[in-house]
């Protein structure tokens, strides 16, 4: 509680430090859920689908993406990225893991805020039933 | 228990799935036909949902159409035009009928379709989606209600093997696999090789997962150029176009270059099946079948 109450206090400051950093190099949405560790840092939020799991169907032959052939498939750069950068191995690891639906009411909130709160840690009870199941 | 669960799990035999057509004119009548043409030669088939980002008769009223008239559905959900409460509500409009294959797709984009201007929704992508059935299998919606009687789904999902990452697409389908998908039927492609490589490597790390890679019937060289110009994800090699377009008799050659692939893909580890795609409209369906050693309503 002391944490998010912090976290309150810090939330304009951080909000602007997070998104005047990430936005440049990342071509951050501010979805408030971060996974560019897991993603070989580049921003699943940057793919026109949104998609959190992996490229779609429709790469293109030179790897380009369906929807904007003028920019390389993001999923494709991901994956080019994450064994080219020196992450550490459990970043790598969790490439291929399967995130959940990106919670929308986090939109435009602090991804480190909701981090140290683990307000991103959230999941819908029938996702995390399934998730303990498989443990 | 559905009959396409039934084929693959609790016996060796192969199994043939088509595309239903869409429906746009024509009314029951029209689906009544397709029924009675397809039903004696597959074990199911695909209830599409706005193929190709375009309208038409809905995915899930067309599969009960299909099914009042004899012959088994596998209901397509994509994730472009539907949020998660609306895809929830396909699969539990299914369950309701009685519908057990559900197949869950990421989806072609809006632009693809007829109506570039739409938004496009993707609000689950398609491992989520395949997650999520599997949710609803166990008795529950996403958010935890209580979903009863549990759906029985045999959910299934589709993989491009033929474009990049290539090694990192045996890895997606895993991912699918884990999710809750038993089968996948593939995109269409024409490059043996790379289809070659998907099913080993996916048959080496799940051998319980059907693969049903895609065949589609064409005339003549042309739909061959449109697929390789226009639809992303499909590379048609120019020696493939070629060599149906310098063909004295380009249909008989289109006809064997599919034959040929069918054969091709039944040779390969972990391969159940062929998906058939007809954009013929003749006879040709039905010598393909045979071709392969199928007799009617012998499924
Ligand atoms: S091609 Fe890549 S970037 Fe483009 S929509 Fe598909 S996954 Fe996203």
């Amino acid at each position: 509680m002391a944490l998010e109450s912090a976290g309150r206090k810090l939330l304009p400051l951080l909000l602007t430090v997070e998104h005047g950093l990430k936005k440049p190099v990342w071509g951050c949405q501010m979805c408030g859920q971060c996974v560019l560790h897991s993603t070989g840092m580049v921003c699943p939020m940057t793919c026109p689908k949104t998609l959190r799991n992996g490229p779609c169907g429709g790469v293109r032959e030179d790897g380009h993406c369906e929807v904007k052939p003028e920019m390389q498939c993001v999923w494709v750069k991901a994956y080019e990225r994450k064994d080219k950068l020196h992450l550490p191995q459990i970043w790598k690891d969790h490439y291929n893991e399967l995130r959940p639906p990106v919670d929308m009411r986090l939109k435009g909130t602090s991804s480190w805020i909701n981090l140290i709160t683990k307000r991103d840690a959230w999941l819908p009870a029938g996702w995390r039933a399934r998730k303990e199941s498989q443990k | 228990m559905s009959a396409l669960r039934e084929r693959l799990q609790n016996s060796k035999d192969l199994v043939f799935t088509v595309e239903f057509p869409v429906i746009d004119g024509g009314g029951m009548a029209a689906v009544e036909k397709n029924v009675a043409r397809l039903s004696p030669w597959f074990v199911a088939a695909n209830s599409t949902d706005n193929t190709a980002a375009h309208a038409h008769a809905s995915n899930l009223s067309v599969a009960i159409a299909m099914k009042n008239f004899g012959l088994e559905p596998i209901l397509q959900i994509v994730c472009r035009d539907k949020n998660r409460i609306a895809i929830q509500a396909d699969m539990a409009g299914a369950n309701l009928h009685g519908i057990e294959n559900i197949a869950l797709l990421t989806g072609d984009d809006v632009t693809a379709g007829d109506e570039p201007e739409a938004r496009r929704v993707f609000d689950l992508d398609g491992p989520q989606a395949v997650n999520v059935a599997s949710i609803l299998n166990s008795g529950t919606y996403l958010s935890g209600r209580k979903l009863q009687p549990a759906p029985n789904f045999f959910i299934s999902a589709v993989e491009n093997p033929f474009t990049h990452p290539f090694d990192y697409r045996v890895q997606r389908a895993i991912k699918k696999h884990e999710a809750g998908a038993q089968m996948l039927q593939l995109q269409i492609g024409y490059h043996p090789d790379r289809l070659e490589n998907f099913a080993r490597g996916v048959h080496a790390l799940a051998p319980d997962l059907a693969l049903l890679p895609s065949v589609v019937l064409v005339k003549s060289s042309k739909p061959l150029n449109f697929m390789n110009d226009k639809v992303p994800g499909i590379d048609v090699p120019a020696d493939v176009i070629a060599r149906v377009a310098s063909a004295e008799d380009q249909s008989e050659a289109a006809y064997q270059l599919a034959l040929e692939q069918c054969k091709h893909a039944l040779t390969l580890p972990g391969v159940r099946g062929i998906h058939v795609t007809d954009f013929r409209h003749d006879d040709t369906l039905e010598r393909l079948m045979t071709d392969l050693g199928r007799t009617p309503h012998n499924l």
